[in-house]
């Protein structure tokens, strides 16, 4: 019996990966395992070469592993594209003689078995029983979902397909790749959710009624995930003709009243960084989910990076206050898109939320949580006789009014203004202003969440954003009491508190998913030293296995 | 006359003599007459010296980034359809920088009173070519005179099918106003593009030089007939001033995302999140 098993599936664009992946994470979850499943995929929309990697654990699973226990290539090419990830335990299920390997073969034609029943398109299906089989897993439960996916006249032929997957399946024997099922009945009730499903639920969550944006890999998830729940939440849907427009429409619904959100990668971003400042000086707040892909300019569209935090911290001209949330993981996607609404709304400021195409085309096995069915609260003033937009006060907040709500105006000029709201050119206004805005970022700094950590050595391993449970699995493996790690999900403006634990720390090593070590530059600037960086940016996340070598050499040489 | 959207203004940026003085005052006047709320009124504009107008008016005021009125001025109507929106700007403005917006805001069709103070000049940064300047124009930028033929915003509002397309002078006050007027009262999308003499930095197109280059269109004239209105467009030397074309009834950008996204015609500040629905629609993750 094994604890977890990863289950690799490789073949082209449109080949049925997907349909293999809901088939099996469905199953999986059912049965009881905890489960998890990521993707990597070129930027086409036919052929090359993509792959899917489902793992499933008796404890909780939220991270890739690069070398895979079963591969199930669908052509000659995925066998190539994967050969690095197969070791000589990997059970391979494919036909004999297509590919060469110091593997377990498992010889079967799965296209000829399909096309014996009739019709080809059904392998993926027997691919999936198969694999299902050889775990030992009831297959029960995925006949059900097969009936689920398949309501018409494709069912009684997958059905078949499902047969004849289930009974290879079992035929192996072996039991090698066997597992317990270890969720209880409710756990199974548990969400599976990506990154992206996170992103838009917090953000309906969080009293999102607009949505403008430009389509980009790997935003546009948000993007058509809102779109599809417009009519569920009343949520008003623009294709922005680029993201300049995307930005300045949200900060328009924004001036009237209402909760606006774009979704960008970081091209467009760049694009947005004349809105965000903007949004900084007329303190209109807006909210912008930027999921990165590796640049510079088209870079790797589909494909995953960390590269962009620095642009989200330092884009927009001027000086101005603003936040930059990275979760670490569905859940979080969740919470922290729904504070996104109410710290842009309460500071009037812009609030980025930072994910990446790993993140948000990842799906994970998140515990059923209870939605605080709170209202948000609309820090909005009716306005009076005398209303001033930019009224000074000691926390630098002025009480925001919207046109047609009071008996005020409501002026906002992106030329620095008076109190009224109205163009100047007086330096001791300027001064008074400025010095109001900038106000905000102390108090915004007090909001900081403290950053998650996990045991207590005396090195400590600091990650932020997605990489969150890859090093936790990481240093589980290692097991070193030596160690301990923590995750920053708010990144931007750093807090004292927050890097308290830092600054008593032996060894500080960081661990990001770039070429520069940006977040270790940021600490830098706060006066944290570096003992080592572990990067990588190759357009693929970090994998448990190889993070926890590079980790366990970095730990020889402080020894 | 005095109006409610009246500022008292200290200190105007305006050079004197300049016809942004009279659209300003014909602006007031039109709003006034038309019985508008100031406070239901919203002037979005731009960067340059027209897009100032709204600082020297009583009424909301999002004065934002140069090129970019239009899409804040969609956004706010979405946000609160009761608004009177209008987005204003100069030439550079509304079709140099802001040219994409342009084309994107007349096909969208929200109900926004697109204003274009036309001078065929950079005002602000003083003098250079504007999209409307005309050829052999000579400026510090532009030494041997502009070389390109100038934008026809007409032309291309009628070839994206524009609800309503007007042109005229702010040198005429009966006709400027009669023109706003009817935008003011126009659902859907209007493109009012005003040529305005801009005395210090435009020393071709002065204010006799518009007064003797524009003509106004008779009563006959039909404003529907998209061929005739492009035949129109096209004419120059004298330009024509009045509506010059008025689209078939389209979709309205606010009441198309509102019934498509069922929010009704409520201000979207008044909007709630449904709880119970959101828990419903997350077990579907399950
Ligand atoms: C992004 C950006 N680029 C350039 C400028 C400088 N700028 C301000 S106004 C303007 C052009 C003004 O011309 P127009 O829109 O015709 O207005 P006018 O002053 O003639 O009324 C320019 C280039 C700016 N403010 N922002
Ligand atoms: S520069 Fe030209 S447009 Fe600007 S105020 Fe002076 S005259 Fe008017
Ligand atoms: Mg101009």
């Amino acid at each position: 019996m094994r604890d977890s098993v990863s289950i690799l599936i490789g073949g082209k664009a449109g080949q049925g990966i997907a349909s293999i992946e809901t088939l099996l994470t469905k199953g999986f979850k059912r049965a009881g395992f905890y489960t998890f499943s990521t993707k990597e995929f070129m930027s086409r929309v036919r052929g090359g070469s993509n792959t899917t990697l489902i793992r499933i654990s008796k404890n909780p699973v939220n991270a890739p592993v690069y070398k895979a226990d079963i591969f199930v290539p669908l052509d000659t090419n995925a066998f190539y594209h994967a050969q690095d990830r197969i070791t000589k335990e990997t059970f391979v299920i494919a036909k004999k003689g297509n590919f060469e390997c110091d593997c377990t073969f498992y010889d079967h034609d799965l296209e000829s078995l399909a096309k014996s029943i009739g019709s080809p398109i059904v392998s993926n299906t027997i691919a999936a029983a198969l694999v299902f089989g050889l775990l030992g897993c009831d297959v029960k439960v995925l006949r059900g979902i097969v009936e689920e996916m398949y309501p018409n006249e494709l069912l009684e032929v997958n059905l078949k397909a499902l047969e004849i997957g289930a009974k290879l399946g079992e035929d192996n024997g072996s039991c090698l790749y066997c597992i317990e099922p270890t969720l209880s009945a409710t756990q199974t009730k548990d969400f599976f959710l990506s990154g992206t499903e996170g992103v838009g639920f917090g953000a309906i969550a969080g009293g999102c009624n607009f949505i403008s944006s430009y389509p980009m890999s790997p935003s546009t998830g948000v993007l058509t995930f809102l779109a599809k729940q417009s009519q569920n939440f009343g949520i008003c849907v623009e294709q922005a003709e680029d993201e300049i427009a995307a930005f300045q429409m949200g900060l328009g619904v924004w001036y009237g009243g209402g909760r606006s959100i774009t979704t960008t990668s970081g091209g467009g971003f760049a694009l947005m960084g004349e809105g965000l400042s903007l949004s900084g000086i007329t303190e209109t707040p807006m909210v912008v989910y930027l999921a990165q892909r590796p640049g510079p300019a088209t870079g790797l569209p589909t494909r995953t990076e960390q590269g962009d935090l620095e642009l989200s911290i330092y884009s927009g001209h001027g000086e101005f206050p603003r936040i930059v949330l990275a979760p670490g993981d569905p859940k979080e996607c969740f919470e922290l898109a729904r504070s996104a609404f109410e710290l842009a709304d309460l500071y009037q400021i812009p609030v980025i939320i930072l994910s990446d195409q790993y993140l948000a085309d990842s799906y994970f096995h998140v515990e059923q949580f209870d939605i605080e069915s709170k209202q948000p609260v609309h820090h909005i003033v009716k306005t009076d006789v005398d209303y001033k937009r930019y009224s000074l006060s000691d926390d630098g907040i002025s009480p925001r009014g919207i046109p047609g709500y009071g008996e005020g105006f409501v002026l906002v000029d992106s030329d620095e203004h008076t109190e009224e709201g109205l163009i100047t050119e007086s330096m001791s206004v300027r001064n008074e202003q400025n010095g109001k805005r900038l106000k905000k970022g102390e108090l915004i700094r007090n909001e900081a969440i403290f950053p998650e950590i996990v045991g207590e050595g005396e090195i400590v391993v600091v990650g932020w954003g997605s990489t969150k449970h890859i090093i936790k699995e990481a240093l589980e493996f290692i097991n070193d009491t030596n160690i301990a790690s923590i995750h920053f999900s708010w990144v931007y403006p750093l807090s004292e508190a927050q890097l308290a634990p830092l600054r008593n720390a032996k060894q500080v090593i960081t661990i990001e998913n770039n070429a520069t070590g940006q977040f270790a530059k940021l600490l830098k600037q706060h006066g944290i030293v570096i003992y080592a960086h572990i990067l990588k940016s190759d357009g693929l996340p970090f994998f448990v296995d190889e993070l926890s070598e590079k980790l366990v050499s970095v730990l020889k040489e402080i020894r | 006359m005095t109006t409610r959207f009246d500022r008292i203004v200290e200190d105007n940026a305006w050079c004197p003599g300049c016809g942004n003085f009279s659209i300003l005052a014909h602006l007031k006047e039109a709003l006034e007459e038309m019985g508008l709320d100031p406070l239901q009124s919203a002037v979005v504009s731009g960067i340059g010296q027209a897009a100032k107008t709204p600082q020297y008016m009583s009424v909301n005021m999002f004065n934002g980034l140069h090129g970019r009125a239009l899409p804040v001025a969609q956004g706010l109507k979405v946000s609160n359809p009761s608004l009177t929106v209008i987005a204003e700007g100069g030439d550079g403005d509304m079709y140099g920088e802001g040219g994409n917006h342009f084309m994107a805001a007349i096909r969208r069709n929200a109900t926004i009173i697109n204003i274009v103070h036309n001078n065929m000049v950079y005002g602000l940064t003083k003098g250079q070519a504007s999209p409307t300047s005309q050829r052999g124009f000579k400026t510090p930028v532009q030494t041997e005179g502009v070389h390109v033929e100038p934008f026809n915003p007409i032309a291309t509002a009628i070839s994206l099918d524009a609800s309503l397309v007007i042109r005229t002078f702010s040198g005429n006050k009966e006709h400027c106003k009669a023109m706003l007027k009817i935008a003011i009262e126009h659902k859907g999308y209007v493109l009012i593009d005003i040529f305005q003499p801009c005395v210090t930095f435009n020393k071709t197109n002065t204010f006799k030089w518009f007064k003797d280059n524009v003509y106004e269109l008779q009563d006959d004239y039909d404003p529907t007939d998209k061929v005739k209105a492009f035949e129109k467009a096209l004419e120059s030397h004298p330009f024509p001033i009045g509506v010059i074309y008025k689209g078939p009834p389209k979709v309205i950008l606010e009441d198309a995302l509102r019934d498509e996204s069922r929010v009704g015609d409520k201000p979207l500040y008044s909007s709630t999140v449904d709880y119970q629905r959101l828990g419903i629609e997350m077990e579907k993750y399950i």
